[in-house]
């Protein structure tokens, strides 16, 4: 049996693609972070229902010259140190991208 | 009554930074006058305000100075703390309460965090940089203490209005992005004209050998400009729309690098 891997990305941030690169801004501690092109990639993809190695085949594999043992390995790195951060939700099952909603805006 | 007079005394004050006036009331007449005196050329006509704050003075030790700032969303209301001051704010009464002790910059502060969360609604924002007209333009000079905020500041030509020497107010309520004066000042201790004017140019400021202008584009701008914006609210929604701010104003406004030399020749550059 497969253990999958789900990635979906944190309702805590802020973010926008910038050329081929990701900026993100935590909403808990304003950290800023600059995601490059291969990670932007991952991070565009992290719907919460893809699993990681369904995006790394598709999304990274198909498009640049890497193996997938390699691109999965590099991948899972990313994602841990991302969700450390409080970038990234990872989990095993599928996760719902969240809501930050709290009715009226300030 | 017969026999009596009755002397009127204003038992608050209208401070209007950016055009957006804040009825400040407090018991106290002697630090309303300090407050008139703290924000002359930001009083504004006491028929009209926008915004409400009561004033309750502590008693001197009553709070701690040591107390970092804090702001956080809680039951429709914004909290403000730190060590001098407690403050609370409801955005859909436009009414608050600062709890402070006589010292009128504790309220400077309070000032700064409300002008930081009603810009941040309107895309705009406080910015750490001195700022100044010329030409009807007007050009913001940004980094961190010590960059040389003021010191470009001390060195602009007479013919430059100059807007602060330390916080840069930027709004585009009116259309374009605009730097308007405060009076929040930094070691030049003098408070800025009250103008306002289109921004031509944010300059990240830097210290070097020789006065040297060079653009900066894309994430280094959004960098440079997200390092030196003040917010303080530690609220998801807040942070979303500093960020989306930063990005907007890098579209539409010209980031450059200003390297300088104390001396000035470098307002030569400023055109």
């Amino acid at each position: 049996m497969t253990n999958y891997r789900y990635v979906a990305r944190s309702a805590a941030i802020a973010s926008r693609a910038l050329g081929d690169e990701t900026m993100i801004m935590s909403a808990t501690n304003s950290t800023l972070f600059t995601l490059n092109e291969v990670a932007s990639v991952i991070w565009k993809a992290a719907d919460g229902v893809t699993p990681l190695d369904q995006i790394v085949a598709n999304k990274i594999c198909a498009h640049y010259d890497i193996t997938l043992e390699v691109a999965l390995n590099d991948a899972e790195a990313l994602v841990e140190d991302l969700a450390e951060r409080g970038l990234l939700l990872v989990s095993d099952q599928p996760l719902a991208q969240s809501s930050s909603s709290r009715g009226e805006a300030p | 009554m017969p026999g009596m007079t009755a002397v009127a005394q204003s038992s608050s004050v209208v401070v209007e930074i950016g055009g957006l006036p804040i009825r400040l009331r407090c018991d106290s007449p002697d630090f309303l006058r300090q407050i008139e005196e703290r924000y002359t050329g930001y009083v504004g006509s006491p028929n009209n305000a926008g915004f409400d704050f009561e004033i309750e003075l502590a008693p001197p030790g009553a709070v701690s100075q040591d107390e970092d700032v804090c702001v956080t969303w809680d039951s429709g209301r914004w909290l403000m703390k730190r060590g001098d001051f407690r403050a609370e704010w409801n955005p859909s009464t436009a009414r608050g309460r600062i709890q402070q002790t006589s010292n009128p910059y504790s309220l400077d502060s309070v000032l700064r965090i409300v002008h930081t969360l009603l810009l941040a609604r309107e895309g705009g924002f406080l910015l750490h940089a001195s700022s100044a007209i010329r030409n009807g333009r007007a050009f913001l000079f940004s980094g961190v203490s010590g960059a040389g905020k003021t010191t470009i500041a001390r060195l602009a030509p007479p013919d430059a209005a100059l807007l602060t020497d330390e916080i840069s107010y930027v709004t585009r309520r009116d259309g374009p992005y605009s730097a308007v004066g405060t009076p929040f000042f930094g070691e030049l201790a003098r408070v800025g004209e009250n103008l306002q004017a289109p921004i031509e140019a944010l300059y990240l400021l830097a210290k070097g050998p020789e006065n040297k202008i060079e653009p900066i584009v894309g994430a280094d701008a959004v960098r440079g400009l997200l390092g030196n914006i003040l917010f303080f609210a530690r609220d998801p929604e807040f942070v979303k729309m500093v960020f989306d701010t930063a990005f907007e104003f890098v579209n539409h406004v010209p980031v450059r690098r200003l390297t300088f030399v104390p001396t000035t020749s470098v307002w030569e550059l400023i055109v």
